[in-house]
């Protein structure tokens, strides 16, 4: 109790200069969290992929298309359960700065596939009727305003020519984590339109979506698909969704590593701001560890003192960052619209930014304690006065 | 302790220290005793040895060689930890600067030596009231040092010193930061803790006025004792 009070007050000592390092630690334990959601949302598409969907698609280039008809030859190998069809649209709303992920997809086993995206019975059955209507999430209906009934017109970039698809319903996550920033359009719409501009263009999708039955059985399915179609015009690779979403992730990889970077470079930042508080705060005591020492106490005492101080200032810099992670994360991934679709702050950075703190906490106070703790009482009583 | 036994017993006592890689004598061959209910001035210029000789006594510096009785105790074969143990249950210190802790009440400061022993919250406050009514300072306990006066903080000190009832109390010029006043008043508390209560006191002091007021003189030249 008497050790408690002592940190405590200790802490108090230089309201300021406590005060700032607090702050300083609230800042990189805040940044740390912010660049850890950061690269989470970078691989939360990865994260979200379900172990029972295989994405096959030209073995060449993603950019490549595959005829439509592997489509019926996929459904006829052992263990395939269902496929779809997805089209990247690439298609411009208003201007270039508003991205956000358009499919042109083969609606009904697609969306069997995708049980996280929840859509009202109602909605579905307008959205099936439909020729040209689209399916939002609720994220991009909140950042764009759109509603049931609004017409969505896009340019196409891989597709040319203005395109103008309604709204027919917009679904929900099943989970805070489920991606709700797509647009999905039906693919028969897409086909039926290229097959007038570009007849040779008809036909053909940019990947199917394969749905097995038995998911251990993932890796000897996509061998299966791959081999129906060896020594075609278009070979085909197999992957699970997940691979095929980290082969996304890989191609700006170096971002991420350097994100990764920063965030421990802002905390070494504030490890060596910290340790030279801790150092001036225990220099500046010495004369009285000395007279704690001549009274008897030990060098443990000492030691609890000092880092007992820095953990109290790392732990109130931390509980101060964590908290403000969350409302701080909120308002950077509104800024970002839909360029992150999924910016939660998970579990595991919270431990992460905790760890850190309590990391900082102890080193900052590893060396004025062994200071302390070996000062001879002589030495540490001339600093008096 | 029986008072035919010395407080302290030194015999052939040498220290020195190294400075720029030389090795500089302080003190040389000191062999004296002081007697237990004594009250000692140790006088001399300065780097005399006198301080030197005083750390060695309270068992916070250690000599070259000799031999160091402190109340029958050889306190030279004793380790850090059992030295530390020894100043907390046989040493009071009173230092020029106090030494309080200012994060600390007065009546806090006091108490602090108490923590290291095994008495109740209840019998440590009993403790704590006694020794701040002895030095005249039971209405300034929730005071910390800062809105304390030199001479209040002196008092302070001497109350955490007689705390847990040491046979010795080392004090390192303990009026040299003071005014003449607060000084008499310091001398005089000391005076009582030695005729009152027994303690052997061991003070450093270059001011003759101060070593007026012990019961013997020794005097440090060079090293060396001159008387």
């Amino acid at each position: 109790m008497h050790l408690l009070k002592l940190i405590l007050r200790n802490t108090l000592r230089h309201k300021l200069r406590t005060l700032l390092t607090i702050l300083g630690l609230l800042v990189a334990i805040l940044s740390f969290g912010l660049l850890q959601t950061v690269v989470d949302a970078w691989y939360s598409g990865a994260k979200a992929a379900a172990p029972d969907r295989l994405i096959t698609r030209n073995s060449v280039s993603l950019v490549v298309p595959l005829p439509v008809h592997y489509r019926d030859k996929i459904r006829g190998v052992d263990g395939v359960r269902s496929v779809a069809t997805a089209n990247w649209f690439a298609g411009i709303y208003q201007e270039p700065k508003n991205f956000f992920p358009q499919f042109a997809i083969d609606a009904l086993p697609y969306l069997a596939m995708y049980p996280e995206y929840r859509i009202p019975e109602d909605q579905l059955r307008d959205f099936m009727r439909d020729r040209k209507g689209a399916v939002v999430g609720r994220k991009l209906a909140n950042t764009y305003g759109f509603k049931v009934g609004d017409v969505v017109p896009l340019k196409g970039t891989i597709f040319a020519g203005n395109w103008e698809f309604v709204v027919r319903a917009i679904y929900d996550g099943a989970a805070p984590t489920t991606d709700t920033s797509q647009f999905f359009f039906h693919w028969a719409y897409l086909n039926e339109s290229v097959r007038a501009r570009a007849p040779q263009r008809a036909n053909h999708v940019g990947v199917f979506v394969v749905q097995v039955s038995d998911v251990a059985r993932a890796a000897e399915i996509s061998k299966a698909v791959d081999a129906q179609f060896g020594n075609s015009a278009a070979e085909t690779l197999t992957e699970t969704e997940q691979a095929f979403q980290i082969g996304f992730v890989k191609q700006t990889e170096a971002i991420v590593v350097a994100i990764r970077i920063v965030s421990f470079v802002v905390i070494f930042i504030i490890l060596a701001v910290m340790a030279n508080t801790m150092a001036m705060t225990a220099r500046e005591r010495m004369s009285e560890y000395a007279t704690l020492k001549a009274l008897g106490f030990g060098p443990g005492f000492l030691g609890s003192l000092i880092f007992g101080e820095s953990l109290a200032i790392a732990a109130i810099g931390a509980a101060l960052g964590v908290a403000l992670t969350f409302p701080v994360s909120d308002w950077f991934a509104a800024q970002m619209g839909t360029l992150f679709p999924v910016f939660e702050v998970s579990a595991s950075t919270l431990w992460s930014q905790a760890a850190c703190a309590a990391v900082v906490g102890v080193a900052a106070a590893v060396l004025p304690a062994l200071r302390a703790a070996r000062v001879r009482i002589v030495d540490g009583l001339r600093a008096a006065g | 302790m029986s008072l035919s036994v010395p407080a302290v017993e030194i015999r052939h006592l040498v220290k020195s220290y190294w400075r720029g890689g030389q090795k500089v004598p302080v003190l040389e061959d000191i062999t004296f005793d002081i007697a237990t209910g004594d009250f000692i001035a140790l006088m001399g210029p300065s780097g005399s040895g006198k301080s030197t000789l005083l750390n060695l006594i309270a068992g916070i510096d250690r000599p070259d060689s000799g031999e160091l009785r402190v109340g029958g105790t050889d306190i030279m074969t004793l380790n850090e930890a059992e030295l530390a143990d020894w100043r907390s249950r046989n040493v009071g210190f009173i230092f020029q600067f106090y030494n309080l802790m200012p994060v600390l009440t007065a009546f806090e400061n006091v108490e602090l030596p108490l923590l290291l022993t095994g008495l109740s919250s209840r019998a440590r406050r009993e403790h704590v009231d006694m020794a701040l009514a002895m030095v005249g300072l039971s209405d300034r306990m929730e005071h910390y040092p800062s809105e304390l006066s030199g001479g209040q903080q002196q008092r302070v000190a001497i109350a955490r010193a007689i705390i847990t009832d040491p046979a010795i109390l080392v004090a390192d010029e303990p009026t040299g930061d003071l005014d003449r006043a607060s000084a008499d008043d310091i001398l005089a508390l000391m005076e009582r803790m030695n005729s009152e209560l027994g303690k052997t006191i061991i003070m450093v002091t270059h001011d003759p006025y101060a070593a007026k007021r012990a019961r013997s003189v020794k005097h440090l030249e060079k090293g060396v004792l001159a008387d």
